[in-house]
């Protein structure tokens, strides 16, 4: 298998762009680096263009316009079978007329491998997915997860140079791919391949991924760690599309280097992190998590501080969720642990909210 | 107050009664209601197809006329060896059948009966039948020997005593051209009374040149249904269909329109130059081909249709992913996933062509005719209903075979 090397470019798609009916563009000028040995997560909502870029990859797409290579080698003209990439397809796709050793073979047989060694790597990748037993089943014998398991082995048995999947997980139920997802990621760990992971769910994303690239319109939004996708959202998009986000729109009144001054369509004036922004003048979103907004006496030292009025409480157990009204912008969630919950509260309460620097971020509009 | 506890608990007061027999009560309403549903067509299909069939297909080995019309010689003959000629009381019981029914059908009838098997029987038996009474004070025997030298041949006896059983084995074998000789043995018929096995072998024949043209032409019509969008797939379902909504006559007598000598099609190809005189395209073997497998591509292209419709195209996609070269991926991973496709289609026109009657009669020669037209031939021209009964017998048994046959390599449990 591959030796994880960091930083070198493995794929790289170079101003592609693709359009099925010549009017609309699916991918607009798409550039874009996976980096040998890593977990590249696509993400976004569907029509994104983040499954055309992947059948573009395949090879099942060709690009309208760009150019994809692969270890230096332009992939354009490559035809998918000759592309070495091994793909795990979101029905599995499984051949039903095959056993499930017949299935694991057939990529070996393909590439005329001695018959001891297709033997030796059928084995190794069952013994992988821990399937030993189920070889001489077909694939509708086995249950969801199974069958998905034999995909993977069946995409990785020939020790493709990138393994594609896409939406893999998304017919299973929600505890089977919870375990499915670290199980991937636990292969893709010890294996040292380089995925290119495609899904619409973004916990999915943040679980497994090295790096995720946010698709909207054709466009990559932001491609970083998932760390770096959640609290520095690059733009509104991305801080709405992953994870839970308060958006307050307002005009940027003073730009000075990290830090702005942002009047709110209210009137309030509040001071955020600027990220991407325009200059002085233009509009802006505020963006600020649930889990950051602090209530009560928390915000009492916080430089943005409001007054609020409590719309709406949600009991989570471990957690409360606030619905506010704050300086004119409604619902407002807040989520703070019970144990910093004051009781006595109710219901049309006012309550201090305050909106600390360091996590509104001031982001260019959608 | 646990309701499920309760429900578990046999009813208050009655006997235990058994979980299965509950179910079977409970499930009881809903069996009969399924059993309503299908009575209707049930009973239809039992008394318009399963008793006509059973009954026609009981004539292939009916034999009523003998015993029917001579009773005392076959009670006379109850018992005789075979090997020599019958004695006394067979002749006097023969001599009492005929004057009993003298003139009568039912004698007719017995005599067209054994002339089938020993020629001549029928003037014989009739002649004898206008001579009775014997004369008296001879005996049956001599009287009968010397009206005809031929009742004291051992085998005219023999084709009576053959006969004097309700059944016989004498249509189906001789559909299959054999015979019974003189001892009783089956044996091949006598080469200038061969026809039937060439007749049999050559609807076979023609049927499997038939499903094979089917199949091959109707793959890739059915391939590009099944791929194509909805809209143009609909659009293309349509003109495959439109053959149905002719009949069978119209579109057989279009063909002889089209490929006769004068047809646009024999025009058309001197016209260019493609050949100097009109080649016959039709009242032989090219005009029947034609004609039946367009009457019959339908019936592959929709079993093909339906069965590729159910195959995912991200299989080929997963093939090619996997590295194996398109014409290779669609070999090895779409084509076996056709063949109960291909199954069903291949049989069902393959059937079809087993009993395929006018087109060969209207489009071939003599040469081209099957099965299905000696079976017409018995029943509306000879009146052999013994004939036709036996040779749409081995039809349906020819068909049953290669269902079993189906069954066992494309049925439900062989493929997955």
């Amino acid at each position: 298998m591959m030796q994880k090397n960091d930083g070198e470019v493995l794929v790289s798609f170079r101003n592609v762009q693709k359009t099925y009916d010549g009017e609309t563009l699916i991918v607009k000028d798409l550039n874009l680096d996976v980096r040998r040995g890593e977990f590249l997560t696509l993400l976004g909502p569907s029509g994104s263009g983040k499954t055309t870029c992947l059948m573009l990859l395949a090879g099942f797409e060709t690009p309208t316009s760009g150019q994809i290579l692969m270890d230096g080698q332009l992939l354009n003209t490559i035809p998918p079978h000759r592309r070495n990439i091994g793909m795990v397809f979101q029905n599995y796709a499984l051949f039903p007329h095959l056993t499930v050793r017949e299935n694991l073979k057939f990529p070996l047989a393909v590439r005329k491998m001695p018959a001891d060694e297709i033997d030796r790597r059928v084995a190794r990748v069952l013994a992988m997915v821990q399937l030993e037993q189920l070889g001489g089943r077909y694939p509708q014998q086995l249950s969801g997860g199974q069958q998905q398991r034999i995909a993977l082995a069946r995409a990785l048995v020939f020790d493709p140079k990138l393994v594609l999947m896409d939406e893999p997980l998304g017919a299973l139920d929600k505890q089977l791919r919870e375990h499915m997802q670290i199980e991937i990621k636990h292969i893709h760990e010890s294996l040292g391949i380089t995925v290119v992971f495609v899904t619409h769910d973004q916990s999915e994303a943040l679980t497994m991924s090295d790096r995720v690239a946010v698709f909207n319109h054709g466009i990559i939004q932001q491609i970083d760690p998932a760390i770096t996708l959640y609290e520095e959202p690059a733009n509104a998009f991305v801080a709405s599309f992953i994870g839970e986000s308060n958006s307050l729109s307002g005009t940027v009144e003073q730009l000075n280097g990290e830090h702005c001054v942002v009047r709110l369509d209210s009137d309030a004036r509040v001071t955020a992190r600027a990220a991407n922004l325009g200059g002085t003048g233009t509009r802006t979103v505020l963006s600020i998590r649930p889990e950051r907004v602090l209530l009560g006496a928390d915000a009492s030292t916080c430089e943005n501080r409001f007054s609020a009025t409590l719309k709406e409480m949600i009991y989570l157990g471990d957690q409360i969720r606030a619905r506010l009204d704050v300086a004119g912008t409604a619902d407002v969630m807040a989520k703070t642990s019970v144990a910093h919950w004051d009781s006595r509260l109710q219901v049309g309460d006012r309550i201090d909210v305050g909106f600390p620097v360091a996590n509104l971020r001031a982001l260019e509009p959608m | 107050m646990n309701t499920v506890e309760d429900a578990m608990k046999p009813p208050a007061g009655g006997r235990e009664v058994p979980l299965k027999v509950r179910l079977r009560r409970a499930e009881r309403a809903r069996t009969l209601g399924y059993l309503a549903l299908i009575a209707p067509l049930a009973i239809f299909v039992l008394l318009i197809f399963v008793w006509p069939l059973i009954s026609l297909l009981q004539r292939s080995v009916d034999n009523p006329e003998v015993s029917a019309a001579l009773p005392r010689t076959v009670a006379a003959l109850h018992g005789w060896s075979g090997h020599e000629l019958p004695g006394e009381p067979a002749f006097a019981a023969l001599a009492a059948d005929l004057e009993a029914l003298k003139g009568t059908s039912e004698l007719a009838s017995a005599a067209k009966r054994v002339n089938m098997e020993l020629i001549g029987f029928r003037s014989l038996l009739l002649g004898a039948a206008r001579e009775m009474p014997l004369a008296a004070g001879k005996p049956a025997k001599d009287a009968m020997i010397e009206l005809d030298e031929r009742w004291g041949e051992l085998a005219t006896w023999q084709v009576l005593a053959r006969n004097r059983a309700s059944v016989t084995p004498y249509y189906l074998l001789t559909a299959l051209d054999f015979a019974i000789d003189d001892t009783g043995a089956v044996i091949n018929a006598p080469a200038e009374r061969t026809i039937y096995r060439a007749i049999l072998v050559r609807t076979l024949w023609m049927s499997v040149i038939v499903t094979f043209w089917c199949l091959l032409l109707g793959f890739p019509v059915a391939y590009l249904l099944a791929t194509q969008p909805p809209k143009v797939a609909n659009l293309l379902m349509i003109l495959v269909l439109l053959p149905f909504w002719t009949s069978v006559l119209v579109r057989v007598a279009a063909w002889i329109v089209l490929l006769q000598n004068e047809g646009p099609l024999n025009t058309a190809m001197v016209r260019l130059g493609l050949i100097d005189a009109p080649v016959q395209l039709v009242f032989n073997w090219i005009g029947v081909y034609i004609a039946m497998v367009h009457i019959l591509l339908p019936f592959t292209v929709l079993p093909l249709y339906s069965v590729m419709k159910g195959i995912s195209p991200t299989l080929m996609r997963a093939a090619l992913s996997l590295g194996c070269p398109p014409f290779a991926s669609f070999w090895k991973v779409y084509f076996p996933q056709t063949l109960p496709g291909i199954g069903a289609g291949g049989l069902l026109v393959f059937i079809l062509s087993m009993g395929y009657y006018i087109t060969p009669a209207l489009l071939g020669s003599p040469k081209e005719q099957m099965a299905s037209y000696f079976v017409a031939f018995y029943t509306n021209e000879t009146i052999n209903w013994g004939m036709a009964a036996a040779l749409s017998t081995i039809l349906l048994v020819a068909t049953l075979a290669l269902y079993v046959i189906y069954a066992r390599y494309f049925g439900p449990a062989k493929v997955r």
